[in-house]
């Protein structure tokens, strides 16, 4: 896709994020059904999408509060629910290093899973080029809404989708279409095979080190295999004559 | 402690979380190989997230790699479909039509 306008950039932002609402939105009707059922009061339950605005760490807060943890734990794992967010971050930050600061603290704000996944595509395309802060703003912000009004559906209407459609499974379905055609190397290759041996390993570990983990053993797998560098016949071999 | 004022604090550190190398600490300040580590968060990060979903019942119960989980084949099929079209809806099509036939079929 060429660098184009900031509407059309925009537009293919959200167009981008529509296939990952299919999975995302039971997830947030999920979490507004699951606040209200533990005790937390409807605005409440509403106002943590706008201020936290992410999911596994909503899910486990919500759980945390009904059961009387105290708020300083709470925070604390929040903090590690989202570390991961740390790696968008510096993973986008030479993408955005030269817009101003409004637009920084806003694409912040709003840098999600989703966001990260469908964004560093577009500019793995297009670098800092033309207008694709527009096309990560334009992914970002439909995600925030579609949670938004997925959480006000779950916490006045609860769970609207059966369990049996398996709607989640979208979410993977999703991640998958992205990360196999990054697969292009053989570092990118070990990070994916190494965080996926451990995140299964590690599925019930606690507070979001269960992504965590295997995405820092991951990294560290596609580095060393980085530098022992690819297996191949010296280019200045003696030809065979 | 009041719940607003904890719902508030958990807001506080998430952003702070993504503001962090995006404003506050500048990228090029990050050691050269965390730098290059970077590009991979994308298979690291995904996958993490994709393989227990898959291999466990229903993304959440018994781990159960093999037959009687619907999810495994519908995955597999799914990546061949990603691998082929590059295209994020036939990747979608093809893992949901998948799944809901293999459990109509159980």
């Amino acid at each position: 896709m060429p660098p184009s306008s900031r509407s059309s950039e925009f537009a293919a932002g959200v167009r981008a994020q529509l296939p990952l609402l299919l999975g995302v939105t039971p997830f947030g009707l999920a979490y507004g059904a699951y606040a209200v059922d533990a005790g937390l009061s409807t605005g409440l339950a509403q106002a943590m999408s706008v201020v936290v605005f992410g999911g596994a760490s909503q899910f486990v807060g919500a759980r945390q509060m009904a059961g009387d943890v105290p708020g300083i734990v709470i925070v604390l794992t929040t903090l590690l629910v989202n570390s991961r967010h740390m790696l968008y971050s510096a993973s986008m930050a030479p993408f955005v290093e030269h817009l101003d600061r409004r637009w920084r603290w806003l694409l912040a704000y709003l840098l999600t899973d989703e966001a990260y996944a469908t964004a560093v595509v577009r500019y793995r395309q297009a670098g800092q080029a033309a207008n694709a802060h527009w096309f990560f703003f334009g992914t970002a912000l439909a995600l925030w809404v579609d949670w938004q009004i997925a959480t006000a559906f779950g916490v006045f209407l609860g769970k609207a989708v059966p369990e049996e459609w398996s709607l989640g499974f979208a979410l993977p379905l999703t991640f998958i279409a992205i990360v196999i055609p990054v697969l292009r190397d053989r570092p990118a290759v070990a990070a994916a095979a190494v965080a996926g041996v451990i995140a299964t390993i590690g599925f019930r570990w606690d507070y979001g080190t269960n992504v965590l983990v295997p995405a820092l053993a991951g990294l560290a797998a596609a580095m060393l295999v980085a530098t022992l560098g690819p297996v191949r016949v010296p280019d200045d071999a003696p030809e065979a004559t | 402690m009041n719940l607003w004022i904890i719902a508030f604090g958990m807001g506080l550190v998430t952003y702070g979380i993504r503001l962090s190398v995006l404003v506050f600490v500048h990228h090029t300040a990050l050691p050269g190989a965390a730098r290059d580590a970077l590009r991979y968060v994308t298979p690291a990060v995904l996958t993490a997230i994709i393989v227990p979903a898959v291999l466990y019942v229903d993304g959440a119960g018994a781990f159960s790699p093999g037959p009687g989980n619907e999810r495994v084949p519908a995955a597999l099929l799914a990546a061949g479909v990603a691998w082929l079209t590059k295209s994020v809806w036939a990747t979608i099509a093809a893992g949901m039509t998948a799944l809901w036939l293999l459990q109509w079929a159980t």
